[in-house]
């Protein structure tokens, strides 16, 4: 190689150097590579996933390093994507709901029927429309829980937090708080209107609004989960629209004023699901570590993560009596029975509830 | 004959090159990579759209024709105008008789620890400082808790997630800076300036008026920009201390990509942020005088 090296250098002047060496020194600070070293994954997730009690019995056990990556957002996610490398991303955690959309995009590789205990799987996820894509898996729930009502039980009758219109009422004009995610919040409007979320179309969008604005007078602030947990622990508001089980799960131990509860017309689901990137060089890997995840020990954990508690997909999951009580595992049946799953927008329908969102937040 | 002696014109010449023009060459470079590029890639998704989740170079003023026909998008740009012309003012007002009393009633010895102690904000991370103030300003805040007790109010004040939470956060952060770079236009003003006012006649406040203040007005230019750029810009203190009872700009923003990865419609609302910044610049040029800092 020196003979290489003397080469090049030999033929270079000051210009071409310095040239060189600024082009050398964007290309390895600009572009965004994550690269593998050997005996690595990386994986793309959401934050409950970059726990080490999840993740290092896999390490452990395969001899690999994983390099996990929280994001938060599809579309976040999309745009990591776009800026990385081919292969340099091997598995991804993603909004279930959004999988159709992403798959027709021919980033998700098509998994093969086996590698999920789908017999275990609560029915409910098993047979959502965005499990399969035209008969194809290309990510497996492994997470699930309720858009609801979180409330301070000191303060908020549970009567009206089941009623499904709280925000609305004005016993707590300014004390509401809502979760910063218009899917989910559209949907439980359009919910409280007596419509399923799998038959909102674009026509119904009209009325959503006009109740989405509608709430706005009695909303206090509106927030990521952070700071809805925030504002409910700290006292600024009582009830978070939009949240459940995910909020305050890990907080009702220390905050037992605290809880949580569903619509009596039943709460939203929302799930997540975990793929493998269809140009990861690692495949067979990554299709271990979805196994892993999936698995009952692997799901217990994935409950019961820091960041956030929620429902295991897997019915076999590894929980304890107290994880158990607080996720209101005996409640599943019933909760399940009346909940919906998440209807499946088109692009243009996404971007015009974006677009009432936005309004709502400046209204 | 004499030695050649090595001249100033000489000293400043490297290799043939006068050294200012290659002194000049790492900042071009660093701003041709790392602005000018980004810039025009970005000026150039501004015409595209996200069309069914892809990105299409469709070359449309489509963007632009629904950021300014949409009033929540306008009100979020307007928005942020107020908000970062309140922090400038209100900071200003803070940060300069702080800086006056520091350079010229401070015996200079004590000084370099006040301005230590002046800084020392600066040295936590911003998300914890405005989480901080959300925890001083909640309905069980220091604040409310405070009044409640010393029986002035009966029930909570709203401190927390209203605009007042959100300029409250950004002048804490900028009456530091602001101070600092007023404080280093105070200290080279020299004294004899208003000695000699004095001497002539001139009152305190007439020696303030018409010399300290007016040579001053770089430090507080320099100091009201850099405040105005940034806080325009910022995401994160509204977004915690704001509560989004309002859209600021930057938040739209990531409204547009964290949600639908929407770059072409993020795009247009940040040239539409670089326009008014950059005429918030012609605004101040006059006055941003580096040298004098």
């Amino acid at each position: 190689m020196i003979p290489r090296i003397k080469a090049i250098t030999g033929s270079m002047n000051r210009r071409r150097f310095l040239a060189g060496t600024a082009g050398a020194a964007a290309a390895s600070t600009l572009l965004p590579r994550v690269g593998h070293a050997e005996g690595e994954l990386n994986i793309l997730v959401w934050c409950d996933h970059v726990d080490a009690k999840l993740l290092e019995p896999f390490e452990a056990a395969h001899g690999v390093k994983i390099n996990a990556k929280a994001y938060e957002g599809t579309g976040t996610a999309l745009s990591i994507l776009e800026q990385s490398a081919a292969g340099d991303w091997d598995a991804i955690v993603i909004d279930a709901p959004d999988v159709p959309q992403v798959a027709d995009l021919g980033i998700l590789m098509e998994l093969p029927e086996d590698i999920a205990p789908w017999g275990d799987i609560f029915p409910e996820l098993r047979n959502a429309p965005y499990t399969h894509v035209n008969g194809k898996s290309y990510a497996i729930p492994e997470k699930f829980g309720y858009y609801g009502f979180c409330y301070n039980k000191d303060v908020v009758d549970p009567a009206d937090a089941s009623r499904g219109d709280i925000a609305w009422n004005e016993k707590y004009k300014g004390r509401i708080g809502v979760y910063d995610y218009y899917f989910p919040v559209l949907q439980m409007i359009g919910m409280s209107m007596g419509l399923k979320p799998a038959d909102i179309k674009m026509s119904d969008l009209g009325a959503i609004r006009e109740r989405l604005l509608a709430m706005k007078p009695n909303v206090k602030m509106v927030g990521d989960i952070v700071s809805v947990q925030n504002a409910l622990v700290t006292g600024s508001v009582d009830v978070i629209v939009g949240g459940a089980e995910f909020a305050v799960s890990n907080l009702i131990p220390t905050n037992p004023h605290l809880d949580w509860t569903i619509a009596d017309h039943g709460g939203l689901i929302w799930n997540q699901g975990i793929g493998v990137l269809a140009n990861s060089n690692r495949k067979e890997l990554a299709m271990e570590f979805v196994k892993w995840i999936l698995s009952s020990k692997g799901q217990g954990l994935l409950a019961t993560s820091d960041c956030f508690w929620a429902m295991p997909a897997n019915s076999t999951a590894e929980l304890s009596d107290e994880a158990k009580t607080l996720l209101r595992w005996d409640d599943q049946s019933d909760f399940l029975a009346k909940s919906n799953v998440s209807l499946l927008p088109s692009a243009e329908m996404d971007t015009e509830m974006l677009d009432m969102w936005t309004e709502f937040l400046q209204s | 004959m004499p030695a050649p002696q090595t001249t100033l014109k000489d000293a400043s010449r490297l290799g043939g090159l006068p050294l200012t023009r290659w002194a000049a060459y790492p900042a071009l470079t660093f701003s041709l990579l790392f602005f000018v590029a980004p810039f025009l890639v970005m000026f150039a998704v501004s015409f595209w759209q996200r069309l069914r989740g892809r990105l299409e170079a469709t070359w449309t003023l489509a963007n632009y024709e629904k950021f300014f026909s949409r009033d929540y998008l306008v009100d979020a740009l307007i928005n942020s105008i107020e908000v970062t012309l309140i922090t400038t003012v209100i900071s200003i007002l803070i940060a300069y008789p702080l800086a006056y009393i520091l350079a010229f009633k401070v015996p200079p010895r004590w000084q370099r620890i006040i301005l230590l102690l002046t800084v020392l904000p600066f040295w936590t991370a911003y998300v914890v400082r405005s989480y901080s103030w959300l925890l001083v300003l909640s309905d069980n805040g220091i604040v409310n808790s405070t009044l409640i007790t010393l029986g002035l109010i009966g029930e909570p004040i709203a401190l927390a997630y209203t605009r007042g939470a959100t300029v409250l956060g950004f002048v804490h952060f900028f009456t530091m800076l602001l101070t600092l770079t007023i404080y280093s236009n105070l200290i080279q003003i020299p004294p004899n300036y208003r000695h000699a006012a004095a001497d002539l006649g001139a009152s305190p406040l007439q020696a303030f008026l018409r010399i300290t203040l007016p040579l001053s007005a770089p430090g507080v230019a320099v100091g009201a920009f850099l405040t105005f750029v940034i806080t325009i810009g910022d995401y994160i203190t509204p977004q915690i201390l704001g509560g989004n009872t309002e859209v600021l700009i930057p938040q739209a923003i990531i409204l547009q990509i964290s949600r639908s990865a929407n770059f072409p419609m993020a795009s247009v609302m940040s040239i539409t942020l670089m326009v008014v910044v950059t005429g918030c610049y012609l605004a101040f040029a006059r006055h941003l005088k580096m040298d004098k800092l």
